[in-house]
């Protein structure tokens, strides 16, 4: 591996060493700037700033972080789906997360941290995972509101990260994105049978949407101005366009879609500025966003004791297989010896 | 994976399909080169397809294929109810796509075996649905085995009911496939190659488990001691699968014994396990006679369902 900066070289390298090390830096550095020039792509290999690969390693586990609790809201509901296909889709779809968790955590793994480094700090609380899924799933509607909600401010999100500078960042959200969009029209169709079906049926939709709605706007994270790690992310091509930007046009994709489900969002102020070509919305509160996010939300001690809950449980199946590996790689040495 | 090599020496029929292990060779019954991810359109029957078919009247089971195909339905659908639970709670992230895949696999067959068998439990001649029958029959109805409704537990346990399951499944299905009823013929077809990959996994982790640490010996020693009782119902026979058995419709279920036995037993001696020796439980299942635990998988499968009767989803 490259030498990341002259701060990680060792002290005892001669003058001449670190005079190569610090012209490797520089050569990388030269790399770098024109990658990002060219608008294009930066891989596992290659020379990179150490504050480029450490906000990518956050922001790819959190990623992944968001997939493997993101399983829980949705797992809650995968054994009383009301028919077997809507079961079916439930169980292919909680599973799609898991898949979407193991290729971010491969991506972030050729950043230079284990998937076990990365779990061990979710457990432990250090890591951060979207607010979203700290709010529970009360109803059958909310899994047609995650779908159509969450999943489509997520795509909304995501899309643009296909072309992230990282390669195998933007390789795994092209994949993540064609699933995502298919999780996005499954909770639209619950939600559309819903609103179609009795009026219990329908007001349990307007519901979780009533619930999912704002929560959902903040999944773009908080207003431009106020959000300190954006600037750098779209210096670096990681990031194309502001919180602000894609939360206005999210409302304005879910302002048509709502009228096709004959339902409303709770948002009596969105409305599009003509003078701006944007779409606007009600005030959200950053107060609960950052009280979810302190841990003081409603599912947050729940949410985590689960994983840590399957984590340790498995603790032996894991160390099982481990052991077994190794006994098979002896036995072929043996063999081959 | 097996050597190409490995072919060439089977002298058995049928062996353990593709598996890792080098135990046996794979043969014909399973489709070795089918890969887990291809997508073969066309190829693949639907739940949906047979809905359509009951209810246009191109396929119309007996009474007794439909009371047969109820049984192959509900264990299916248990199984797919209880594997669900994994999905979130899995020892590694690879085990929550791998069990939730079975699962799914699982409540296809299920789905495709109810629906069929729907066709001849209507009233006045007519179908019900398999959502009719998944959550508007009470407890006494079902006919799932025993087997089936074994709770969870801990991971060894789970694969120990799989391991069961899955070779049970496979000789079945395999025999199935050749059914005059081509209706549970086709489901059985598709089914089959499915149910490879289940016997895969799960033998997989029997010799993992066995193989490990010591803890992971004694756990999975302990799992088949659990699930062995319930080894028994799955090959008796009656006079329904006796009648149907006979006019080439089903599978007489003590017919696959001699095979389960066989498979399973050289997996377990690779793993140098002994095959448990434990009572079997008289089972009662297919007479609607439950486990302790079935009453309590309904109420949560059934819960929403029932809560609005009637209502479309």
């Amino acid at each position: 591996m490259a030498v990341q900066n002259l701060q990680s070289v060792p002290a005892e390298l001669s003058p001449e060493e670190l005079e190569a090390a610090a012209q490797r830096d520089a050569d990388g550095q030269a790399n770098f700037d024109r990658v990002m020039a060219e608008d294009s792509r930066i891989e596992p290999r290659d020379w990179m700033p150490a504050d480029y690969r450490k906000s990518l390693l956050r922001q790819i586990s959190q990623h992944a972080h968001s997939e493997i609790i993101g399983m829980q809201p949705e797992a809650n509901w995968i054994s009383r789906a009301p028919s077997l296909k809507r079961k079916a889709i439930l169980m292919a779809k909680v599973q799609d997360e898991a898949g979407h968790g193991l290729y971010l955590y491969s991506a972030a793994e050729t950043l230079g941290q284990s998937r076990d480094e990365m779990m061990d700090a979710l457990i432990a609380g250090k890591a951060r995972y979207s607010s979203i899924f700290n709010y529970p799933a009360r109803t059958w509607a909310d899994m047609g509101a995650i779908g159509w909600l969450v999943d489509g401010a997520a795509i909304c999100n995501q899309v643009p990260l296909c072309r992230a500078s990282y390669g195998p960042y933007g390789r795994a959200m092209v994949r993540v994105c064609k699933e995502e969009s298919f999780h996005q029209r499954q909770g639209f169709e619950i939600l559309l049978e819903l609103a179609n079906g009795t009026a219990e049926q329908k007001q349990m939709a307007q519901d979780a949407v009533n619930r999912w709605y704002a929560p959902a706007l903040m999944m773009f994270g908080p207003p431009d101005d106020d959000s300190p790690n954006s600037r750098e992310s779209m210096a670096w091509n990681i990031k194309r366009f502001s919180n602000d930007e894609l939360r206005s046009r999210f409302v304005g994709m879910m302002v048509e879609q709502v009228r096709v489900l004959g339902l409303t969002l709770p948002d009596s102020e969105i409305r599009f500025n003509e003078d701006t070509k944007k779409w606007e919305h009600g005030p959200l509160d950053w107060n609960e966003f950052k009280e979810v996010l302190a841990g003081r939300g409603p599912c947050n001690a729940q949410r985590l004791e689960r994983r840590r809950e399957a984590h340790d449980d498995g603790a032996w199946v894991r160390e099982s297989a481990a052991a077994y590996a190794a006994k098979q790689v002896n036995k072929q040495k043996e063999y081959a010896a | 994976m097996s050597t190409p090599g490995a072919n060439t020496e089977a002298t058995e029929t049928h062996g353990h399909g593709d598996i890792s292990t080098g135990v046996a060779a794979p043969t014909g019954s399973g489709d070795s080169n089918a890969s887990a991810t291809r997508i073969t359109p066309g190829n693949a029957l639907r739940p949906e397809d047979i809905a359509l078919e009951v209810r246009s009247g191109l396929a119309k089971p007996t009474e007794d294929v439909a009371e047969y195909a109820l049984r192959l339905g509900d264990d299916a659908l248990i199984l797919a109810q209880r594997l669900g639970h994994w999905i979130s709670r899995a020892p590694e992230l690879e085990e929550d796509v791998a069990l939730g895949n079975i699962g799914l696999d699982q409540l296809g067959h299920a789905r495709s075996f109810l629906t069929y068998a729907g066709g001849a439990l209507g009233e006045n001649g007519g179908a019900k649905t398999e959502d009719e029958l998944a959550y508007f029959r009470r407890e006494h109805e079902f006919r799932s085995a025993h087997l089936f409704e074994q709770p969870n537990s801990d991971f060894a346990v789970t694969i120990a009911r799989q391991f069961v399951v899955s070779y049970y499944q496979f000789e079945l299905y395999r025999r199935l496939a050749e059914s005059k009823d081509a209706t549970l013929a086709a489901i059985a077809a598709k089914a089959v190659k499915e149910v490879d990959y289940h016997r895969d996994h799960s033998a997989q982790w029997v010799l993992r488990l066995a193989g490990g640490t010591d803890e992971s010996r004694k756990r999975m020693i302990h799992g088949l001691k659990l699930v062995w009782p319930y080894v028994g119902e799955l090959f008796e026979d009656d006079a329904l699968v006796t009648r149907l058995a006979e006019s080439g419709a089903a599978v007489a279920p003590s017919s696959i014994r001699e095979d389960f036995d066989r498979l399973t037993g050289e997996i377990l001696a690779e793993a140098e396990l002994e095959v448990p020796d434990m009572p079997a439980a008289p089972g009662g299942g297919r007479q609607g006679k439950h486990s302790e635990h079935l009453g309590y998988i309904l109420a949560e499968m059934q819960v929403l369902a029932r809560e609005y009767p009637g209502a479309s989803w």
